[in-house]
């Protein structure tokens, strides 16, 4: 027997599980899927939380739920990864052996990185919302906070979800419109990119909303500290921005599993063929999702449309064929933009988002980079999208792994 | 497009990064910070090298690869290149502007 190891039960560990347990022999391979948490958080949802629109129990369910029959599901903590023994070391010394190894383990956030951030006003005065329980502290405080200055703030790119705080500053706006306080609260937007998002046009597009919105935008803010005594973040060229409330995307950062085993770069995420998703280390080591140091977007719909291209690339790995160099960074996003509204973009290594419709070319219903509230009706529906089509392997109809261009704007450069 | 710099027609992007490094030189160099109200000393050449070395070896280069550089701190990278330090330099450098961002 052969075996296949999965490290990490997360969305890309979960959906591979999912595929391959349906197109492995099962005379031949064995396959085990290895996470230390038990439960499966639905990690979208941890925007929606700090504003109630979302549920504790809406956002997390008990992993093992997911995992197909067929699968070994192993709960415990991965201690070593020795690539150059095919080998897993976990606690207590135990060990397994892999022909072919999946690393899934993601990246959380990290702000033990930045002086000032985690110290004593952290989840008082300083909160996040990329983990579980900082989007439910947060909730709690904005339940009952009277108003002031909300400063929405990334550390340093790469981050999971790129337009997650953005996100958070609309919700934010329509959240404060609701509770009739919005002249209460001052919103700005601090980032270290040059602009409100990485691409231009899409910059250009939410630039524009956060204006209409009136969140003013600080931009190239690279911050060196928080002085939470002050209650104000500091950046390399001295410019400071004053908080009440300092909501902030720490540093994104793959998991110490990475770095213990020395197969990280700076921040912990493994060099990985961008096109085939192999690792660039180890030929039968194999990496998905926020783990790689790809230069896609870490988000959910880049895992489900690089599962395919991986389900295929391990398949030609056993039968020693070359690997297909399919992989073109594509994803697919949601943008909130409050009011029961919201935009999608939809873009790869290569193409910029544009404007247009999606999944069908001149039709929609959904519209790209424009708001509207079937794009909002969309994002809600993934939920459910994702917990009983995605983590189960069952392909999205009309969404194809590899980014199309058409019923998309495309200026054509000469 | 074409850009006039220390009296040389150099290919450059609309944002006046070199399109070809072999075009690069120290005089270039030199035209290009004064350009940005840079006057170049020993250390701005041995940061400018060092971003060269990493862009050569396909590295990529952040605010926190600077931190680990062994060159500079981030608190005199500011000093050296004010406002955008990794945009600045990375333009006399002669090499294209950092994609930190996805």
């Amino acid at each position: 027997m052969k075996n296949l190891v999965i490290l990490g039960a997360g969305t890309s560990g979960t959906m591979m599980a999912s595929h391959l347990v349906k197109k492995l022999p099962k005379k031949e391979w064995n396959i085990t899927i290895i996470d230390q948490y038990k439960t499966h958080y639905y990690q979208p949802g941890f925007l929606f939380l700090p504003f109630d629109i979302y549920t504790e129990e809406q956002v997390k369910k008990t992993g093992s739920k997911f995992i197909p029959k067929g699968v070994k599901y192993v709960q415990e903590k991965i201690e070593l990864i020795e690539p150059e023994f095919n080998k897993v070391v976990l606690q207590d010394d135990k060990t397994l052996n892999y022909d072919i190894l999946i690393i899934a383990t993601g990246s959380k956030i990290a702000p033990d990185e930045i002086e000032g951030m985690e110290g004593p006003e952290w989840q008082k005065s300083i909160f996040d919302f990329y983990s579980y329980e900082g989007a439910k502290a947060l909730r709690d405080k904005l339940r009952e906070w009277k108003g002031g200055k909300l400063v929405v703030h990334i550390t340093e790119m790469p981050i999971k979800c790129p337009v997650a705080p953005l996100e958070f500053a609309f919700l934010a706006d329509s959240y404060f419109k609701k509770k009739g306080m919005r002249d209460k609260v001052d919103i700005t937007y601090v980032t270290p990119l040059d602009g409100a998002f990485t691409k231009p046009k899409a910059t250009k597009a939410l630039h524009h909303l956060l204006e209409e919105k009136g969140i003013k935008e600080v931009t190239s803010f690279n911050i060196e500290r928080v002085d939470y005594e002050n209650n104000k973040i500091i950046d390399y060229a001295d410019t400071e921005v004053a908080y009440d409330l300092l909501v902030t995307v720490p540093t994104n950062m793959g998991d110490e599993l990475i770095e213990r085993s020395g197969m990280g770069d700076d921040l912990n995420f493994v060099p990985t063929h961008k096109h085939t998703l192999q690792s660039k280390n180890h030929d039968n080591v194999f990496v998905i999702g926020d783990a790689t140091n790809i230069p896609t977007s870490k988000a959910g719909s880049v895992a489900h449309f690089e599962a395919e291209i991986l389900e295929e690339n391990i398949l030609r790995y056993i039968e020693g064929k070359t690997l297909k160099e399919d992989f073109d960074g594509h994803a697919n996003c949601f943008v909130e933009t409050g009011n029961g509204k919201a935009l999608l973009i939809d873009f790869n290594y290569t193409q910029e988002p544009v404007e247009g419709t999606f999944p069908f070319p001149g039709v929609g219903p959904l519209k790209l980079l424009k708001e509207n509230k079937m794009n909002h009706l969309g994002k809600l529906a993934f939920r459910w999208i994702y917990w009983n089509m995605l983590l189960k392997g069952i392909p999205i109809p009309f969404v194809s792994s590899k980014m199309s261009t058409k019923g998309k704007r495309i200026e054509q450069t000469a | 497009m074409k850009k006039l710099i220390a009296n040389r027609e150099i290919d450059v992007n609309e944002e006046g990064y070199l399109i070809d490094f072999s075009q690069w030189n120290r005089e270039i160099g030199e035209g290009i910070a004064s350009n940005c109200d840079i006057e170049m000393t020993d250390k701005h050449w041995e940061v400018i090298e060092y971003l060269q070395d990493k862009h050569l070896k396909e590295e990529a280069l952040s605010i926190r690869g600077i931190k680990k550089s062994g060159v500079i701190n981030i608190k005199e990278f500011y000093a050296l290149f004010p406002k955008g330090p990794l945009k600045t330099s990375t333009l006399i450098a002669g090499i294209p502007k950092p994609k930190s961002c996805i």
